[in-house]
């Protein structure tokens, strides 16, 4: 039997400074207060008393991307709008995290046709959840929120499977894309996200 | 004992300093052995309401606000004050009446002083400099 469950027996519990700060940061996410489309109101009522997402403790959303820890980005990211999602993920505080909640803001849902609609947030952000659903229910999203939880316990502070905000030689910001001429530019953060090969197979 | 009393004191003054000070030390250790720092020109922008910043924080702000402001604040505690005046008024004592008046009077005096000055017409500049 392992000594910290030999303690635990006794009465006696033990921890390490890894747990304790990984134990606080789970437990107090900030998001950032901002929807999309229809999937933030399913955020809004994950919000309300009938789904409580303060029982989390993440039920402090923030107004200001300076003060939140966690983006979810709830609904349709047009083209139009990327820029400004990836300028709020630039200017919120390290630690922070992406949740991708709902079929558009993973792939571009129903609108993947679409001219306008980007093809999944993941081509600029650093996704750590995806919710499918469309509109995802709140209990989706409270399941992808305690998915985020387990993720965030079970980040080292050291060696070399640290989380990128504690790695020197990792990235500060990430690439806000521009409006070009027919397309956004660029079209995604290749450090992130690659575009799937096209096998060309020759039948012979 | 009569200096054991007053070292107690400096022991409780000690003892507060350091209540206050210990999370902010243990915060600024915490920072320096774990959390890199990781600016940017985007993190560091003026405003963060997603659209790209413009200019600094540091504009000038022409003074002609501040006495707009002033002349609000002075009319707004006055409608603070005759609203229980007003509720009251039919049963006011020539003496509070007269008070009152007076008051209103040396208000009003201003408010001609200002009108006078041109503080209130079209001259004043509600121009916020872009700074840059």
């Amino acid at each position: 039997m392992e000594p910290e469950i030999e303690l635990q027996r006794h009465g006696v519990f033990t921890t390490t400074v890894e747990q304790l700060y990984n134990w606080g940061r789970k437990n107090s996410l900030w998001p950032l207060q901002f929807g999309l489309a229809c999937c933030a109101i399913e955020m809004i009522a994950a919000s309300m008393a009938r789904f409580d997402i303060a029982r989390f403790g993440a039920e402090v959303f923030r107004p200001s991307p300076r003060q939140a820890d966690l983006m979810i980005v709830a609904g349709t990211v047009t083209k139009k709008m990327a820029p400004q999602v990836v300028r709020l993920y630039n200017q919120m505080p390290e630690p922070k995290y992406v949740i991708a909640m709902g079929a558009c803001a993973i792939s571009g849902g129903p609108f993947k046709e679409g001219y306008n609609v980007l093809k999944g947030i993941d081509r600029y952000l650093p996704v750590d959840v995806f919710i499918p659903g469309c509109p995802p229910r709140p209990e989706a999203l409270l399941h992808g929120l305690m998915l985020l939880q387990k993720k965030i316990a079970a980040q080292p502070l050291t060696g070399p499977g640290r989380p990128r905000y504690l790695d020197q030689n990792g990235p500060s910001e990430f690439p806000c894309p521009s409006y070009g001429a027919h397309d956004l530019e660029p079209l995604c953060n290749h450090a992130l996200w690659q575009p799937p090969s096209v096998r060309e197979e020759l039948h012979s | 004992m009569h200096s054991d009393s007053w070292s107690f004191l400096a022991l409780f003054a000690l003892a507060a300093v350091g209540f206050a000070l210990a999370p902010l030390i243990i915060a600024w250790v915490w920072a320096r052995a774990y959390s890199p720092r990781k600016p940017g020109a985007i993190k560091n922008a003026t405003y963060e309401c997603g659209l790209a910043s413009e200019g600094t924080g540091w504009i000038q702000f022409q003074s002609d606000i501040y006495l707009y402001g002033i002349v609000f604040l002075v009319f707004d505690v006055e409608t603070i004050f005759l609203m229980p005046v007003a509720a009251a008024f039919q049963g006011l004592s020539f003496g509070a009446c007269a008070a009152m008046s007076v008051f209103m009077l040396l208000l009003v005096e201003g408010l001609v002083w200002l009108w006078l000055k041109g503080a209130l017409g079209s001259r004043t500049k509600y121009c916020y400099g872009t700074g840059n």
